[in-house]
């Protein structure tokens, strides 16, 4: 890590394309491989033949060192593995193993670099695997960007290949067999004569050899797993109540505390008064944290009533953050001083638009600020003792978490000890480190017993970086029944730099996420162009499950439904007319025909299209309304998505189901607001979900025409906002350009 | 106090306003209901007392009368109650931190309505929320466990 650490403190470069003090150096150092950490602290009798296998008198442990935040990585991933090793389902235990460079990931960066999924030039193929090279010279080893299945699926496909290569050599010396005459079966090498060998008694005499430079993959046809239903390995623990989150750790002599920081944001505390918590019952200490002060005690809810009965001295908001006026600075934000990118400029909009004169079509859109808001509050256990921190949470920035902990500690890396735990969703909350911080800090103020912070539910809403806010203004003519021009600036606030900047990272040039899921969709209009402005100094932001997209599906959709109605054309039609991709027709299609779009429907029932490419996944989708006299109902969701490759069809669907709700709970009813420099909601009752009566049937078609293997996290969820919005405008003639849709129009 | 929890009798030395929920957790050591909001709006800490679902975040101990089933009394791995069973059957769960609860929510609900309609499930189970989006699978799955425990 310090490797790490002295990189990205120069330039952490993910938003554009340069990079890092010499390249030349760069490219030697890209080539080696990082070490295999398992080889650090291998016990007696272990042993390993990559950083992805561990192998010891009581079995098999199969690394998996992504973040597990309930999309499945662990299971996903050990398959990989578990398919070319010919291991048995089940017959090995997973660990996400200690952060490492060895488990980088080299898709995560390529995300940031304005290359559009469907362009396939030099610049963007180049790109692409430019984005590998920043993933593993930095040692990312990171969660998210829908990255995990596209960046795992050759490496530990090949990695269980090459150790079941190493352990054949080995049964091949030990029995004096010819290789070729060996075969594997669920952990164990056989001789044609039907002995049997298991990988376990193999192992230590595999370790000792090199791994061979090139192996054989399994062609599709020979797979036992992948591509077929399987049974997730937490599955069973997560139905008995069994499965431990990082908030259900119990250690021996732990204690348990919460933490309360300024609820102005970036306030601070100028001092507190803890002396009737002090007297509590089960109060241990109360400590001072950056920005506030911690509460330790012997149990949890005497920790959360403690911290309520101190008195704070709150210092005021470093910005008296207020939603309407961060509104009005975005909408005052399509200014060139503000303008951040221009990836998308097709044909003169500006001729079109002024040869239109007064019929030119204009509408402004907003989105809110989003809480991630996973179901387990954010927590951490951290314990300081005898010169070494342990630190377990859910975490998918390990090796910045380590940083951190060094930094707060001044320990070397070596000395902490980072155990990632399965976390109760995420959404990319677990992308910051903030309450890892302050689990720390409390440890390293109270040395000896290990310390578990958790945050009450109103700590986690007012202190969630969001989703940002977005304004977009739209212009476009149309005439004979066609879009002509579509000009879209979008304002936003940079996620990139919002997220860098809290490492202390600046990153140059242009955010995409500003324009991501509007820029780089294929559609040839002739006369079409994208424009991010950004929102300087905004409220901190973060990486929301899907992103920029999240909210640019909306933007960039709704306004174009508007363009094509104004044309008096059909929003399908016209879409197929202009899409230039043919997965993304095909899905088109597919959504029309699920959806039986163009049968006509009974007044008050509408049907609405969307359709958004976002992590190199396309997606298009209809949803079906009822305008009914209780408000509107959400009947059906039909969804077509192109991923290439899928690897367990169950746990896929269950994604973009998932992703479906995600979109379109947020889109109906969610919205997080800023007064005075403090949120407004503190939890559920405030901060409204969807509930089972408003879930639609979900209805999905998978496509694997391209053979690009691609994650399924978060694509689903861009679409699902304008295609509602499209609905009810079908349904109703109401055109909402504003989210949460709830301000304007009552849903069941 | 006593306080009676998967047919276990323990001996409890807490505040009678500790919320049931916190004694579970942090006194006994039985972590799987969750903590979600602590204000009775997510259904992650339901438990079953006298059989009935209970939002155990809101429920004083002191205030509790009768046994404490939690999710780890319904049924093990090795002996699933028929709606773990379903649960399972149906890959049900994502992040899984919502499921405890949902599928307490559901066996207390179908103890008491074995054949239920889409609409009675959307009733009896809108209380419990999940972030993850699960809620296609509930759906369905409630009524896969119905007709188990009809067999059963
Ligand atoms: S924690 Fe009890 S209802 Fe949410
Ligand atoms: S499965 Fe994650 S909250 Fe329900």
């Amino acid at each position: 890590m310090g490797r790490l650490a002295k990189i990205t403190r120069r330039t952490f470069l993910v938003g554009a394309a340069a990079l890092v003090g010499g390249f030349a150096v760069g490219y030697v150092a890209y080539k080696r491989d990082p070490k295999n950490p398992l080889l650090d602290d291998l016990a007696d009798g272990a042993s390993t033949l990559n950083p992805f296998l561990l192998i010891d008198a009581q079995g098999i442990t199969v690394i998996t060192p992504r973040a597990d935040v309930g999309q499945g990585a662990w299971s996903v991933l050990a398959a990989l593995i578990a398919e070319e090793l010919d291991l048995a389902w089940g017959q090995f235990k997973v660990d996400p193993g200690p952060p490492s460079a060895a488990y980088y990931n080299g898709k995560v960066a390529a995300e940031g670099f304005p290359i559009a999924a469907t362009s396939d030039s030099f610049f963007a193929r180049n790109g692409r695997a430019f984005g590998d090279v920043v993933g593993k010279l930095l040692g990312l080893q990171v969660t998210g960007g829908s990255s995990t299945v596209a960046d795992a699926f050759d490496r530990l496909r090949v990695a269980g290949a090459t150790a079941r290569r190493m352990l054949l050599i080995a049964a091949a010396k030990q029995t004096g067999e010819p290789i070729d005459s060996l075969s594997t079966r669920d952990g164990q090498v056989l001789t044609a004569d039907g002995r049997a060998f298991s990988y376990v008694a193999l192992a230590p005499a595999a370790a000792r050899l090199a791994p061979p430079h090139e192996v054989a993959l399994k062609p599709a046809s020979q797979w036992r797993l992948l591509g077929k239903p399987m049974q997730r390995i937490d599955m069973v623990a997560k139905c008995t109540g069994t499965a431990a989150y990082g908030i259900d750790l119990r250690l021996p002599g732990m204690l348990h505390a919460t933490v309360r920081t300024n609820p102005f944001l970036g306030g601070g505390i100028r001092g507190f008064d803890a002396a009737e918590a002090r007297s509590m019952r089960g109060v241990v200490a109360v400590l001072p944290v950056k920005g506030g002060f911690g509460v330790i005690a012997d149990n949890t809810w005497r920790a959360f009533e403690a911290a309520a009965r101190v008195k704070a001295d709150w210092g005021p908001p470093a910005h008296a953050f207020a939603t309407d006026a961060l509104f009005a600075e975005a909408a005052a934000s399509f200014v060139a001083e503000r303008r951040d990118s221009r990836f998308k400029d097709e044909g003169d909009v500006d001729a079109a638009l002024a040869a239109a004169g007064a019929s030119a079509i204009e509408a402004e859109y907003r989105v809110p600020c989003l809480a991630h808001a996973p179901l387990e509050p954010m927590n951490a256990v951290a314990q300081w003792q005898d010169g070494r921190l342990d630190i377990w949470t859910g975490t998918q920035i390990p090796r910045f978490v380590l940083a951190a902990a060094a930094e707060l500690s001044g320990l070397d890396e070596h000395q902490i000890h980072l155990h990632q735990q399965i976390s109760g969703g995420s959404f990319g909350r677990r992308l910051e480190d903030d309450y890892v911080r302050q689990a720390i800090e409390l440890a390293l103020a109270h040395p000896g017993p290990p310390i578990k912070m958790t945050w009450t539910r109103e700590e986690d809403m007012r202190h969630d970086f969001p989703r940002p806010f977005a304004v977009a203004r739209m212009r476009g003519v149309v005439a004979d029944g066609r879009v002509q021009a579509f000009d879209l600036g979008i304002a936003s606030a940079s996620v990139t730099a919002s997220q860098m900047g809290r490492i202390g990272q600046s990153v140059p040039g242009p955010d995409t996420a500003i324009v991501a899921g509007a820029w780089d969709q294929p559609f040839a209009i002739p006369n079409y162009r994208v424009t991010g402005y950004r929102v300087p100094d905004a409220l901190p932001v973060s990486s929301w499950r899907s992103v920029g997209a999240s909210g640019n599906g909306f933007l960039h959709e709704c306004a174009l439904d508007e363009l094509i109605h104004a044309a008096g054309a059909d929003p399908l039609a016209e879409r197929l007319r202009l899409c230039t991709h043919e997965p993304s027709r095909r899905l088109l299609q597919a959504v029309g025909e699920m959806s039986d779009w163009g049968t006509p429907l009974p007044a008050g029932r509408g049907r609405g299209l969307a359709y958004t490419l976002s992590f190199g996944v396309p997606v298009a989708e209809v949803v079906e309304v009822t305008a009914t006299a209780a408000g509107i109902r959400v009947d059906a969701v039909h969804v077509a998505v192109e991923v290439g490759k899928v690897i367990d069809p169950v746990n896929f669907e269950a994604q973009v189901q998932g992703g479906v709700l995600w979109g379109l709970g947020h889109a109906m009813f969610a919205e997080l607001t800023h007064a005075g420099g403090r949120v407004e909601q503190s939890n559920f009752h405030d901060y409204t979900s969807l509930r089972l009566y408003q879930t639609p049937r979900i209805e999905v078609r998978t496509f694997e025409t391209t053979g690009e293997v691609r994650g399924i996290g978060e694509p689903p969820v861009p679409p699902v906002a304008p295609a509602l919005a499209n609905a009810i405008f079908a349904a109703t003639g109401q055109r909402i350009r504003e989210l949460p849709l709830v301000k304007q129009i009552g849903f069941v | 106090m006593k306080l009676s929890v998967n047919g276990v009798e323990h001996e409890l030395d807490v505040e009678p306003e500790m919320p049931l929920l916190w004694a579970l957790r942090d006194a006994l050591g039985i972590t799987g209901p969750k903590y979600g909001c602590g204000i009775a709006q997510c259904g992650a800490c339901t438990v079953h007392v006298n059989g009935l679902a209970v939002r155990s975040c809101v429920l004083r101990v002191g205030d509790v009368q009768g046994p404490v089933t939690t999710i780890e009394g319904l049924g093990q791995a090795d002996a699933l109650h028929a709606v773990q069973a379903a649960w399972i059957e149906h890959q049900v769960a994502q992040c899984g931190y919502c499921q405890s609860g949902q599928i307490m929510a559901a066996a207390a609900f179908l103890a008491i309505q074995p054949e239920p309609t889409d609409e009675q499930i959307d009733r009896a189970m809108s209380a419990n929320l999940c972030r993850c989006g699960t809620y296609t699978r509930i759906r369905e799955v409630v009524h896969t466990a119905a007709a188990k425990l009809r067999e059963a």
